[in-house]
């Protein structure tokens, strides 16, 4: 571990400490907002950066800085029970198709073939268009999108894993599921996996955040960064900060994220290749 | 070989059946009681049970499903709930408006993109390949429609080249037509673009590594030859199969786009579908763009078979 | 003396580690070659010789850098030439031979594409001449229908063809120096003899100049001059191959020379003791099982041996002929189609969920390759650890104190328990792996090629253990090897594999003596022996290279010698007891194959 993070570039360190802040604020973002989240804090809507309102105010006169550190936890808290629920599944199911191989492997990977013949937004868009979009469906619906996804690299990396020798040994001394997935394939392939869960909650973020735009997503009165984009959309032709903060915010979550995948798998790289 | 593409494009067919059933599961048959939605809750207990009969709510599942789907091969999609529009009208007034967003964006992208990658992986390791990388990573990380934003906000609000809103209806002229299209199709192309040069730049990079591409070099074949003639034609099903993503990509940022720039396209119509709660309107919209994501990952599958020598020649 | 063509002069290869420094992977190696002559770089892995190969053409792998030294070819500096310079000179003047033809062949060109591109590349012949070109040396390299194998795709051709089209490829630009990097290491031995005769025939009958690297001494001995030893990239010594072969100088040499003549251990004769072991008319493969009891794709048919406590059966084969299939039978990982598996006389069930943790325990599998036998992400304390807390409950101190007592049997450091797989040597390795299945205390261990990714040196040293452990714990052992000299060094009882059937079976001394099966000639025949001269006496026993659509009755019949046509192809071949004591499957009668049988050496 402390050789990982000795490895670290600098990219990879800011890439972890962003990362780190927005997990920070998502848990008590809303108890060190300045304001509270609805309340009108000034008569000039679209105010610039000033010291008082560190990155202004919206449409209606309210702090920015408090709606973004509000909706922190409807962009990263949901994107990331939702990323926890796709790559759990997928890695259950795909560890299971592998050991199992046979009619098991087919029938989950026919299953969530079909799940994957659904565009994302389109699935989005169409589960929203008949359950409405509040927070459970929101993430159920963003969970089940990206199991197929995290199923299909989770299964293949189980599958590499599962051919190998010392898995055979295991499997002919008569050991069962739990020991040949918990202690001879996860370790194995949890790099790849969390990479791919980085990876995951990008993309559920930005799903996210694209339904929120469209106004599908997140529902007032409370609202995540996609929402504070497009409720302040009229503040574009000025460049207000209230329409460019949220989208900043977007952006530094995900492009950190980004980062501090590569950092986590090319750090496991050198760790291999030594 | 042809009994390889014949079952790829059968296993089209079929997705696209379930994928048909999926879509009418989720959004006829689980919400619940369309007819008492739509009436609200003081209806009486007699208008809700008529306008089940007058919907067709009170047949089974899958006898709706079989008639539903009977339409659609028909060619009628059902009305829309909102103005009693045939929806099958609503779509394809649109639908020229969108295709031509598609095929120009395309039309821009695919060549761009494709050139980009090819060099990124030929220059592996260079300034130009790492900008290249950082650059693609940044617009595949940010949502689009901060892309549209921005681009609205350069090109628009500061430069003033363009407009921001698009019509496509008053066309007259290819100054206008430019105009139009700019912005909308600029967005898009970022996109899909990046997305489009990181995967082919993989692709051929996973080709470059191969024991038959040192051969080559060792044979003293130059690095153009060594890219085109060697690592190319066996990275044409990966290349294929990115592209195919990249275009079905298309359709979903072509939804943000379409908003942004309030251009009449399906995916506005679409959304509002969707803001409105019109199902009818969802499921033909969504049917839509799922066959033509099918359309494009089967047509990519069958290029990628074409192109392998060992499932050409069995 | 005239001048040399190739002179190498103090080079030193530089390649950058996990850590990010430079450390030399080649040091201070000078040679020179006269034209016409073949200089063979010997050595195990990691000595160098593939890097100094490639330098020959001016070329470093990524991550190496020929950072010393000068190569010098005719007049030519090589190191000195420009980026584009040495476009024209790969190919033109020097060429490549790879080890494995089948993954170097682009896989979506034409064999006669790549053969003639090099011609094509540097202007020396047209299309229609580089494809007469081609065609002359497909007909010197013995390949089948030369007017048209080349219009193929590399997958429609087999291995050992495509390495002698890889040899054309080498050839058709008529180069000063060709340069052979194990080009028969990936073959199976009867096709080895194969291309090594073509390349001879080739190389010697154009008066190529030539360097060949092989870590195999005998395959050496055909085809050099004169040999290079290299270890951790550094000159061992050079001489001519007479010389090297007969009075080593370096240590070094002497004990690749002993490792690669090994010595038989163990008796001639297995111990009359009962059989652990009794496999009984096994028939196994893949997919459904049809109503004769055939599986879809069979594999394995009408298997039958048995192993005594204390003894060694070796079973040996090509690739694909079954012998690790019938490896995951016996420990059941493959559920047999037909035929009884019986373990001290009591039957098996032929599937793993039904055997009993008992009869697990008794039987153990040894895999090949260290690298995927052990678990990369767990210590080498809890690899030992788990099959005894699984089999016998052992845990905490006493689990430690059998982890330790297992590791001093093998003749390792207690303190390797601490380390991963990934901080061992291949031999290392290879010895926790052969402890893991000792953890068990088991009756019967099933080695599949065990020593084939080792070193010839360290590969014996692990035989010498594994020999001692069998008669210290009576262990009886199934030995899998592709190699003859392998399975003879530590085998009681040998049993040859063709095609999934079993063509003969005998004590190791009948092995040695003619007459053998048709098939078990050719393979005796094939192995290289260590002195110069073996591959020009050799006659060919090979039949003709025809891959007939339908099975016929004797698998072996399209590549046999002494085939009965109307019979061996129709009739499916009877077992014979052969009076030296072994069984054979065959139509011939004894004395037609001792006739047929030419002195293969001792």
């Amino acid at each position: 571990m402390s050789r990982m993070l000795r490895q670290l570039r600098p990219a990879g360190l800011i890439g972890l400490a962003i990362l780190a802040f927005w997990l920070a604020m998502a848990a008590i973002g809303p108890a060190v907002a300045p304001h509270d989240a609805g309340a009108i804090v000034d008569m000039e809507v679209f105010l610039p950066v000033s010291a008082q309102f560190p990155l202004g105010t919206d449409y209606l006169g309210r702090d920015m800085l408090s709606r973004v550190l509000h909706g922190t936890r409807y962009t990263v808290g949901v994107a990331l029970v939702a990323a926890l629920i796709a790559s759990g599944s997928g890695l259950m199911l795909g560890m299971c198709a592998a050991i199992w191989g046979g009619w098991v492997d087919g029938a989950i990977s026919r299953t969530l073939d079909t799940l994957i013949s659904i565009p994302s937004k389109m699935f989005a868009l169409v589960v929203v268009a008949a359950f409405g979009s509040s927070v459970p469906v929101l993430i159920l619906m963003a969970g089940i999108i990206y199991t197929p996804g995290a199923y299909r690299i989770a299964r293949s990396l189980a599958v590499t894993v599962n051919a190998q020798d010392f898995v055979t040994v295991a499997r002919a001394r008569g050991e069962g599921t739990l020991h040949l997935a918990g202690a001879e394939i996860l370790p194995n392939i949890i790099g790849p996996v969390l990479a791919d869960f980085g990876l995951r909650f990008v993309y559920i973020v930005l799903l996210l955040a694209g339904m929120s735009f469209l106004g599908l997503g997140v529902q007032p009165p409370n609202a995540d960064w996609g929402s504070l984009v497009r409720e302040n959309m009229a503040g574009l032709y000025e460049a207000a900060p209230a329409v460019l903060m949220p989208a900043f915010a977007i952006a530094s979550l995900t492009i950190g994220v980004n980062l501090a995948i590569d950092v986590l798998s090319g750090g496991r790289r050198a760790a291999d290749e030594r | 070989m042809l009994r390889l593409v014949a079952a790829r494009i059968a296993l089209g067919l079929v997705s696209l059946l379930l994928v048909s059933l999926a879509i009418f599961a989720i959004t006829s048959l689980l919400p619940g009681d369309a007819a008492q939605e739509q009436l609200g809750q003081a209806a009486t207990r007699e208008t809700v049970e008529a306008l089940r009969r007058n919907l067709g709510l009170d047949q089974p599942g899958h006898v709706r499903y079989l008639r539903w789907i009977g339409g659609l091969l028909q060619g009628d999609f059902g009305r829309s709930l909102v103005n009693d529009m045939p929806v099958a009208q609503l779509i394809g007034s649109r639908l020229p408006n969108s295709l031509m967003l598609a095929a120009a964006t395309a039309a821009v992208s695919v060549p761009l993109a494709l050139a980009i990658g090819t060099t990124a992986a030929m220059w592996r390791g260079t300034a130009y390949d790492r900008a290249v990388s950082m650059l693609t990573l940044s617009v595949v990380s940010v949502p689009e429609f901060l892309v549209a934003t921005a681009a609205v906000i350069v090109f628009a609000v500061q430069l003033r080249w363009v407009s921001a809103l698009s019509a496509a209806a008053d066309i007259t002229s290819v100054g206008q037509f430019f105009r139009v299209f700019a912005l909308p199709v600029f967005s898009l192309c970022c996109v899909i673009i990046a997305q489009m040069v990181r995967m082919t730049r993989a692709a051929l990079i996973d080709q470059l590594r191969a024991p038959y591409v040192e051969m080559a070099v060792l044979k003293g074949v130059g690095p153009w030859r060594v890219v085109l003639t060697h690592a190319l034609p066996n990275a044409i099903g990966p290349i294929a199969n990115a592209v195919a993503l990249s275009l079905s990509y298309l359709l979903g940022g072509v939804i943000i786009v379409e908003t942004i720039f309030n251009y009449p396209g399906v995916a506005k119509l679409m959304v509002d579908g969707v803001a409105q709660r019109d199902l009818p309107v969802v499921q033909a919209c969504a049917m839509l763009f799922c066959a033509a994501y099918l359309v494009l990952v089967t047509t990519a599958d069958v290029v990628a078979i074409l192109a392998n020598p060992r499932l050409r020649h069995g | 003396m005239t001048r040399p063509q190739l002179e190498v002069r103090d080079l030193e290869v530089r390649a950058r580690n996990a850590a990010g420094e430079e450390v030399p992977i080649v040091e201070r190696v000078s040679f020179a070659l006269q034209k016409g002559e073949v200089l063979a770089l010997i050595g195990e892995s990691g000595s160098g010789k593939t890097t100094i190969a490639l330098s020959l053409l001016g070329y470093a792998r990524p991550g190496c850098r020929i950072s010393g030294g000068t190569i010098r070819l005719g007049e030519t500096d090589v190191l000195g030439l420009s980026r584009r310079a040495l476009r024209d000179f790969r190919g033109r003047r020097v060429s490549y031979v790879a080890q494995s033809a089948s993954a170097a062949f682009n896989p979506s060109r034409t064999v006669m594409a790549q053969v003639t591109e090099m011609a094509l590349l540097h202007g020396t012949a047209d299309r229609a001449g580089a494809e007469r070109r081609a065609i002359e040396l497909f007909r010197a390299l013995a390949l089948p229908d030369p007017e048209r194998i080349g219009h193929r795709y590399p997958h429609q051709v087999s291995g050992g063809q495509l390495q002698r089209l890889m040899a054309a490829m080498a050839l058709i630009a008529e180069p000063e120096l060709v340069v052979l990097d194990e080009p028969t290491t990936a073959l199976d031995v009867t096709t080895q003899i194969e291309v090594l005769r073509a390349f001879k025939d080739v190389v010697k009958g154009s008066g190529t100049t030539a360097v060949y690297v092989s870590h195999d001494l005998a395959v050496v001995a055909q085809m050099a001059d004169r040999i290079l030893v290299l270890r951790n990239g550094a000159m061992q010594e050079i001489g001519p191959t007479a010389r090297i072969l007969s009075a080593p100088q370096s240590p070094y040499t002497q004990s690749l020379l002993a490792a690669a003549a090994p010595v038989p251990r163990g008796a001639d004769q297995p111990p009359a003791a009962a059989p652990v072991i009794a496999v009984q008319g096994l028939t196994a493969g893949y997919g459904r099982i049809g109503a004769d009891g055939m599986p879809q794709i069979p594999v394995l048919r009408d298997i039958g041996f048995e192993i005594r406590r204390g003894s060694s059966l070796g079973v040996i084969g090509e690739s694909g002929s079954g012998k690790s299939t019938l490896a995951r039978v016996v420990a059941g990982l493959l559920p047999a189609a037909q035929g009884r598996v019986l373990l001290d006389g009591e039957a098996l069930p032929p599937a793993l969920a039904q055997r009993t943790p008992g009869q697990l325990r008794r039987i153990q599998l040894v895999f090949q390759s260290a690298d995927t036998a052990l678990n990369p992400r767990r210590s080498v304390g809890a690899i030992l650890g788990r099959p005894i807390t699984f089999f016998h409950g052992a845990k905490g101190a006493e689990r430690d104190r059998r982890v330790k007592r297992l590791l001093d049997l093998v003749q390792l450091p207690a303190a390797v328990a601490e380390r991963q797989p990934g901080e061992l040597s291949g031999g290392q390795k290879q010895r926790v792996n052969l402890a893991r299945a000792l953890a068990a205390e088991p009756d019967l261990i099933l080695c599949d090629e065990v020593t084939s990714a080792l070193d010839t040196v360290v590969g014996a040293a692990i035989l010498d253990l594994m020999d001692e452990l069998r008669r210290e714990l009576g262990l009886a052992t199934m030995f899998i090897s592709h190699d003859l000299h392998t399975v003879r060094a530590v085998c009681d009882e040998v049993m040859v594999l063709y095609a999934g059937a079993c063509v003969e079976v005998g004590s190791r001394r009948a092995i040695h003596e003619a007459p053998w099966h048709p098939y078990t000639q050719l393979l005796v025949s094939s192995v290289p022996e260590l002195r110069q001269g073996w591959l020009e006496e050799r006659g060919s026993v090979r039949g003709p290279e025809v891959i007939g659509t339908d099975r016929p009755a004797c698998a072996f019949f399209p590549r046999c010698s002494v085939a009965l046509p109307g019979t061996c192809d129709r009739v499916a071949p009877p077992r014979r007891t052969l009076s030296k004591g072994a069984d054979i499957l065959c139509h011939r009668e004894e004395a037609d194959l001792l006739r047929a049988a030419i002195p293969a050496g001792p």
